[in-house]
């Protein structure tokens, strides 16, 4: 566990660093001129732009309603089998006699909203305590760090599950918040590192030796230096906010409505439908490992673009 | 060149009146074991500068010129660092200010301008934001106002189509530019009192002389005094009316430039000046070096720190701190200084 964490801390930090030395609008354009080349960053974006897309437009891209139940289809239910694919509903039936398809596309909202708002809670703590603690130093860094290390000491999912059982009603608004505490320590270590290497710079001191104020230096010149690499951060993050959030659900930390369409809860209830229809289980699982992937793939070519040792 | 534009004859009161300016490394709080002996990196500097005048401190890396200038403007880390001694400013002595009033103090009265222009820029904030947050800082401006003063700051300093360098970042300027760029911050308000840390050394010879011929023009037209700081005897040259000689964080020879240059005493200034090479020097005579380096130095309670390395040192310089004498405008710390006129 100790060597899992220190292990963690140390590519944080490295990232932090790699991340220090940015070079203003040259960097940035040169950047998306190398992510458009860049087949793997092409493709997760193409991935990121559909799902964003269906999720968008899902209420009209949807044939029927998410809870919409069918007698055609409820008909065809029998404890053996489930009905497959049929006119008006492409992917057939789940296992309540609603059309598969149109729960799979109006998932995709709860997933994008869950995704985004964990993401960007995470962001705004995490980037809070990395600032503070990058540029105080001092007790500051001292206690908010080993804050955070307690954080980062438990695996993610663990630490997610454990906070969301911790309240008293199972909900959208507490796997959000599971989610986004997990993903604090991760912002907060790797900006307060990029703060750390923007203090001893000369533009800093050069700022004070013009008797700029220390909040101004703070927010204004050293933060815009140190935020890159967070930024890079959240576009992976974002991807394990939603397996994360996926995993609540399926474990039955999320919505209490069983009848919700997620893509999490529709995999915990095919599971008991596995050897009667597995296409129950495929389906939401491959969306998951699709949406989890299009953001992977995107941070680690925005990573590798913005890295200044990989420029030519 | 200006030396009677100076006004940096005896009378008056000097702007800034350093006295027994002493830094000290590490030694602070409580010691640890293993922790490093503290470093005295500036040794009881003394020095004045009046309005209007242009003070070199020369000496080569590690003489303490640049941690001297650091000190005056309290920029060196609280922490692990001692600063003792004083720096009067018009009557208030800097290294007893608070972090407030210092802070008010710096970029109003008190300017810099760093060796290394691009990475004293920021590189992710355009130029014309880092002009303008100094004139909103102090001299209270609008967003407007502060503006249309940042573009004639920049045209002041020879920067061609400012209106449209505000917009730009650091690196889109080039080099001679971007010292302009960081000379026009310092000095965009007015201060009493500039300090330009080798401002020259990071960039190109041709723009060498450029940047220092803007300088000793500002200079004389605000009237602002200026420390250059320096190990380039050619800028002292160009541009000193007087020059401390740094030696082991310690002046050990001041005089103003035409007296050092003619008749260097200090043994130290005198192989500083023998190591630049001489255009109406016998071709083929070699340049004289001097031995050793900085790691060599005694400590200046008990010896002269330069006697390892110097040339004329006596039984006494190893054993006794050498005396410092001033007359006329002349400092000397040395047991065995250089006779006058061994020059020819």
């Amino acid at each position: 566990m100790n060597v899992l964490m220190q292990r963690r801390r140390e590519r944080l930090d490295r990232l932090a660093a790699a991340g220090g030395e940015r070079d203003g609008q040259s960097l940035l354009a040169e950047a998306v001129t190398r992510l458009r080349r860049n087949p793997v960053a092409m493709t997760g974006a193409a991935i990121i732009v559909v799902f964003v897309l269906v999720a968008v437009f899902a209420p009209v891209l949807a044939p029927h309603g998410a809870e919409e139940s069918f007698d055609a289809l409820r008909a065809g239910l029998r404890p053996d089998s489930i009905p497959g694919p049929q006119p008006g509903f492409p992917l057939g039936s789940d296992q309540n006699g609603r059309d598969e398809l149109s729960r799979l596309i109006l998932a995709s909202q709860q997933t994008l909203l869950v995704g985004v708002l964990a993401t960007l809670f995470g962001l705004v703590a995490g980037v809070l305590i990395g600032v503070l603690a990058g540029a105080f130093g001092g007790w500051v860094d001292t206690v908010l760090m080993r804050l955070t290390d307690v954080l980062l000491s438990f695996p993610s999912l663990l630490l997610a599950i454990s906070i969301a059982a911790l309240a008293a009603k199972a909900s959208q608004t507490t796997v959000i918040i599971a989610v986004a505490v997990v993903s604090v320590p991760v912002f907060a270590r790797l900006l307060r590192g990029a703060m750390l290497a923007q203090r001893s710079s000369d533009y800093v001191v050069a700022a004070t030796a013009l008797g700029i104020r220390r909040r101004h230096i703070v927010l204004r010149h050293m933060l815009p230096n140190a935020i890159g690499p967070v930024i890079v951060q959240a576009t992976l993050v974002l991807a394990s906010s939603i397996l994360d959030a996926a995993a609540l659900s399926f474990l039955g930390l999320g919505d209490a409505d069983p009848g919700r369409a997620e893509w999490g809860l529709m995999l915990a209830n095919a599971q008991t439908y596995l050897d009667v229809r597995p296409e129950l289980a495929f389906y939401p699982a491959v969306a998951i490992i699709l949406v989890a992937l299009g953001f992977t793939l995107l941070g680690e070519a925005l990573r590798e673009a913005l890295d200044p040792k990989s420029r030519r | 060149m200006t030396e009677s534009s100076g006004a940096g004859g005896s009378s008056g009161e000097p702007l800034l009146r350093v006295r027994d300016l002493r830094v000290t490394f590490g030694g602070t709080g409580r010691r640890r074991r293993g922790d490093p002996p503290p470093t005295v990196a500036v040794d009881g500097v003394t020095f004045d500068v009046s309005p209007g005048q242009v003070v070199g401190l020369v000496g080569e890396s590690g003489c303490g010129k640049s941690v001297t200038s650091l000190a005056i403007m309290g920029l060196l880390p609280k922490r692990g660092v001692r600063v003792e001694g004083s720096a009067m400013f018009q009557g208030t002595d800097l290294l007893g200010l608070s972090d407030a009033a210092m802070r008010d103090r710096r970029g109003r009265d008190l300017g810099m301008v760093f060796q290394d222009p691009l990475s004293a820029l920021n590189p992710v904030v355009p130029i014309g934001v880092q002009v303008t947050e100094v004139l909103r800082r102090h001299r209270s401006m609008n967003a407007a106002d502060a503006k249309t003063e940042a573009t004639e700051l920049l045209r002041r300093v020879g920067i061609p189509d400012p209106a449209r360098r505000l917009t730009e970042y650091p690196h889109q300027l080039s080099g001679g530019m971007r010292q302009r760029a960081l000379i026009a911050i310092a000095l965009a308000c007015r201060p009493r009192l500039l300090i330009a840390d080798e401002p020259t050394t990071a960039l190109d010879v041709t723009i060498q002389a450029q940047i220092l011929a803007l300088l000793a023009e500002l200079v004389a037209d605000t009237g602002t005094a200026l420390i250059m700081i320096t190990h380039d005897l050619g800028v002292v040259a160009g541009l000193c009316d007087e020059v401390n000689v740094l030696y082991g964080g310690r002046v050990v020879e001041r005089a103003r430039r035409h007296e050092l240059f003619a008749a260097p005493r200090h043994p130290y200034t005198h192989g500083l000046l023998g190591s630049i090479p001489r255009l109406d020097a016998p071709s083929g005579e070699r340049l004289a070096a001097i031995k050793g380096s900085v790691a060599d130095n005694l400590a200046w309670d008990s010896a002269c720190a330069f006697a390892p390395r110097c040339p004329r040192s006596l039984a006494e310089c190893t054993a006794l701190t050498p005396p410092t004498e001033e007359a006329l405008q002349r400092l000397l710390s040395c047991h065995n200084p250089v006779p006058v006129q061994v020059r020819s």
